[in-house]
């Protein structure tokens, strides 16, 4: 089958967009790592999951369950699932060639394919951004992402008591799986404060069209509903500064924190947990962009257009990587990045609506330069290589460099398995002075770690 | 206008020993560059330094040189730097070059006996002493030659512990600084233009690397000096199972090639870090950043045959660079009487590492008027083997 359209990413983004290039006449490719569609967003067990757990785990779950029957019934789109975009060749003017390995990643025998596609659609998502705080290394801290795909994909809670904290409104759904799997949520704490959080969301209501207001304020007001029938204490202006127990967490300290996250001194308080889920919001998956050679934008997201084409010829991007916006934002984005794709215009206004959200929510949530006084030198910003704050300040005192790299080779953050993805941001914002090379954190030719053996075998036939 | 003795271009690993060698010389000296330090060349290589792919000749003896400094250097750095200062990383490790084919044995055998007649340690070993060197090598060995005098640093900390060795002894640095043009007086180069205003010396260094050419350009000197593209796969971490640096027998062909097209060449070490480092590509596209599949494939193809067991072993990350090419392979060292006060300190490919302090051991001897240890006219910039690129 030749290949008009290829989708990386089944998430709402991807599926929008293979749904939108089909629609257009494309013929597609969609590619996604995980064994079942819909991402993180759509996450379930393998075996699918219950109506009750359903109902209260997913949202959006028509619209997921009619995108993949569309999706699955037509033999112009080939689904392969299980298959990890590991390399792409950059090439001049025209999207760039993809290299997947196809099969589960701990078995022998992955297929190697290789695509050379008219028109390519990156939806590869976003992984989470945790803040470092003393502690956070202890068994029991997980990311909220990480405690969220527990409970939608193994039905598993965390912990029995357990404390949300972080900064965004995904914490209230990651609250609201953590009950509906059996687990007491001991409290919800978000950083921003209600002033800022309703300087963010209020002004201009105009702006937004009632429809889409009540539909946000349906499903946040869902999980408050939930949060607060099981009396789930909800404080704002507050964070974790550390974590304590010493084989596992068994409590933390949680204090108010001033508007640019400056801890209050005297505040803290002790709470008894056995788990703590933290997030303070997410980072564009940009690694495939970038080896590409799509620009990206100061905050680190892919350009893109209004209708979503890259700096690439050939190359459309939607959901989170263009900004990280929530699932509506990226189901229009995918509709439209699809429709381009195949050749057709449209979808540009159903996004800019979306957008608007999405810009509301980064005034109301985004992270401050305060938490930096949460890190002491003792504490680890890089956790694969275990390197602390204090040795991080002490390599860029005794080297006086202002690169990124050269920091990283001298101190070894960001070299470890998962490549800065964790620890990056965070060792850019820790640095006295922007560095003289920005980004270099983010660039990782190598998108996911490979055997040599698996991709020493000589080149395979191309799919054109 | 901040006025020194000598402005050096270029805060990689040569503008770094340079810098050093002439500040213990008494030199005032300032270090620009346009970027961040360590953040070109010097922070995309391996860390060789080696003499088992250099044949007789300048190249050899300034790696010969650059051998004892780095010894000493490795010696005396943690007690001047203290130990804050992160490890340098120096291991004596030795190089053990393999061939796996009758051709490439007699051609490796062939090389090691001139190498041997230049005074070179190049010892040939059965394939039995071969295994025990490295248990886990591929057992078909049609030739090795095992050279003890191969080292290894890690050239990012190296660089930065030259450059804080230089400030220690009165050197400065200016990152994020770019040269505009040169100040010429009196037919002399007596200072530089820049982003950050003008530079007074009495001596400017060119030691860019690849771009050595464009700031030579600047001052209206033609300077040999292309990019040469490499790659560089490392894996995960694991327990040591490579202990010496291995290579096989092409890695010197590939060196010493003319070709503009894709080369490849094993290189395969362990790190201090546990990674295992595979190298290397050698390909002439200009400054092509991107790093593609086929490339990183080969590496993998090469390095398997080396070592078997790397097939399980996962690689996590790629990067690459460009290395400072000079058609004739010798790096351009000296004083360039094109334009007296402009000296250049480019060149050495991928063994800049290596022979940075040897390098800037003559650029210290010539400058103070000094007999060097060895021989500088080889690296003239107005040799022979440089004159039609150099003139016109």
């Amino acid at each position: 089958m030749s290949v008009d359209v290829l989708v990386i990413g089944a998430g709402p983004a991807g599926l929008a967009a293979a749904r939108a290039a089909r629609r257009a006449g494309a013929r597609v490719v969609l590619l996604d790592s995980s064994d079942v569609l819909g991402g993180q967003f759509w996450r379930q067990p393998l075996a699918g999951g219950s109506d009750a757990d359903i109902r209260a785990l997913q949202h959006k779950w028509d619209r997921f369950v009619a995108l993949r029957r569309v999706l699955t019934d037509d033999p112009d789109c080939e689904i392969v699932t299980g298959a990890q975009v590991w390399a792409v060749d950059r090439r001049d003017d025209a999207p760039p060639v993809v290299h997947a390995l196809v099969g589960p990643a701990d078995g022998g025998d992955r297929r190697r394919r290789v695509f050379v596609p008219r028109a390519l659609v990156l939806a590869t998502g976003a992984h989470e951004r945790t803040l470092p705080f003393p502690g956070w290394d202890l068994p029991g801290v997980y990311t909220a992402g990480a405690a969220q795909a527990m409970a939608k994909g193994e039905g598993v809670a965390v912990g029995k008591r357990v404390l949300v904290a972080g900064t965004g409104p995904f914490l209230l759904p990651v609250a609201a799986s953590l009950l509906h799997v059996g687990a007491t949520v001991v409290g919800v704490v978000e950083a921003s404060s209600w002033r800022r959080i309703a300087r963010g969301w209020v002004p201009r209501p105009h702006e937004l069209r009632p429809k889409d207001l009540m539909s946000k304020s349906a499903e946040l007001g869902g999980y408050v509903r939930a949060l607060a029938a099981r009396r789930v204490p909800y404080r704002t202006g507050a964070a974790v500064l550390a974590a304590h127990g010493d084989s596992r967490v068994t409590a933390v300290t949680v204090a108010r924190i001033a508007d640019d996250w400056t801890p209050r001194q005297g505040t803290e308080q002790r709470v008894e947990a056995d788990a703590v889920c933290v997030s303070h919001g997410f980072v564009p998956r940009t690694e495939i962009a970038i080896s590409a050679g799509c620009a990206l934008a100061a905050d680190g997201s892919v350009r893109v257009d209004e209708e979503q084409r890259t700096s690439v010829p050939g190359v459309y991007a939607a959901g989170e990587i263009t900004g990280i916006g929530g699932a509506d934002l990226a189901l229009a984005e995918g509709e439209a990045a699809g429709r381009a794709a195949a050749g057709r215009a449209g979808g540009a206004a159903e996004v800019a609506r979306h957008r608007a959200f999405a810009d509301r929510m980064h005034s109301a949530h985004g992270i401050r330069p305060g938490w930096k006084a949460w890190v002491g030198d003792d504490t680890i910003v890089c956790r694969c290589e275990e390197v602390t704050a204090g040795q991080l300040r002490t390599v860029l005192a005794a080297t006086e460099t202002r690169g990124l790299r050269s920091l990283k080779l001298s101190s070894r953050a960001g070299l470890g398995i998962c490549q800065g993805r964790i620890c990056g941001r965070n060792v850019e914002d820790l640095l006295p002075d922007a560095p003289l090379d920005p980004g270099r954190t983010a660039n990782r030719p190598i998108v996911v770690p490979v055997r040599l053996g698996e991709i020493a075998a000589p080149p395979v036939e191309r799919e054109v | 206008m901040e006025s020194s003795d000598v402005v050096i271009v270029g805060a990689g690993i040569v503008g770094a020993a340079v810098a050093r060698r002439l500040a213990l010389g008494g030199f005032r000296v300032t270090v620009l560059d346009r970027g961040a330090s360590a953040g070109g060349t010097s922070s995309s290589g391996e860390g060789n330094l080696l003499v088992s792919d250099k044949g007789p000749g300048a190249e050899l003896d300034l790696a010969v040189l650059s051998g004892r400094r780095w010894a000493e250097f490795a010696a005396e750095l943690p007690a001047e730097l203290g130990p804050g200062f992160p490890d340098i990383e120096f291991e004596a490790k030795g190089g053990l070059v393999v061939a796996t084919t009758a051709t490439g044995a007699d051609a490796l055998l062939a090389f090691a006996d001139t190498q041997r007649s230049a005074g070179v340690d190049a010892r040939p070993v059965t394939a039995a002493e071969a295994a025990e060197l490295e248990p886990d090598l591929t057992p078909r060995v049609a030739a090795a030659v095992f050279y003890p005098d191969d080292a290894q640093v890690q050239p990012s900390v190296a660089t930065e512990a030259l450059l804080a060795s230089a400030r220690r002894h009165g050197a400065r640095l200016r990152q994020g600084v770019t040269v505009l043009g040169g100040v010429v007086s009196g037919g002399r180069l007596v200072g530089v233009d820049t982003t950050a205003g003008r530079f007074g010396a009495e001596h400017t260094v060119v030691a860019a690397g690849p771009w050595s050419a464009e700031v030579a350009g600047n001052f209206g000197v033609r300077l040999p000096v292309l990019p040469r593209r490499g790659t560089v796969v490392v894996t995960t971490r694991m327990p040591r199972r490579i202990r010496h640096k291995v290579y096989d027998a092409d890695y010197v062909g590939a060196v010493e090639s003319e070709l503009a097209a894709l080369q490849t060449s094993s290189v395969v070490e362990s790190t201090a870090a546990g990674t295992v480092l595979i190298g290397s590509s050698r390909e002439r596209r200009g400054f092509d950043e991107r790093i593609e599949a086929a490339v990183v494939g080969e590496l993998a193809a090469k390095a398997l045959i080396l070592f078997p067991f790397l097939a399980d072993v996962p690689v996590m990350r790629a990067y690459g660079g460009f290395r400072p090419f000079v058609p004739d392979h010798l790096p351009v060292i000296g004083p360039d009487p094109r334009l007296p006060g402009l000296w250049h300190a480019t060149g050495h490919e991928g063994a800049g590492i290596g022979l940075s302090v040897g390098t800037a051991e003559l650029i210290g001897a010539l400058m103070t008027g000094v007999e060097p240890e060895i021989p500088a006219a080889p690296f003239a910039v107005t040799r022979e083997s440089l004159r039609k690129v150099t003139t016109g």
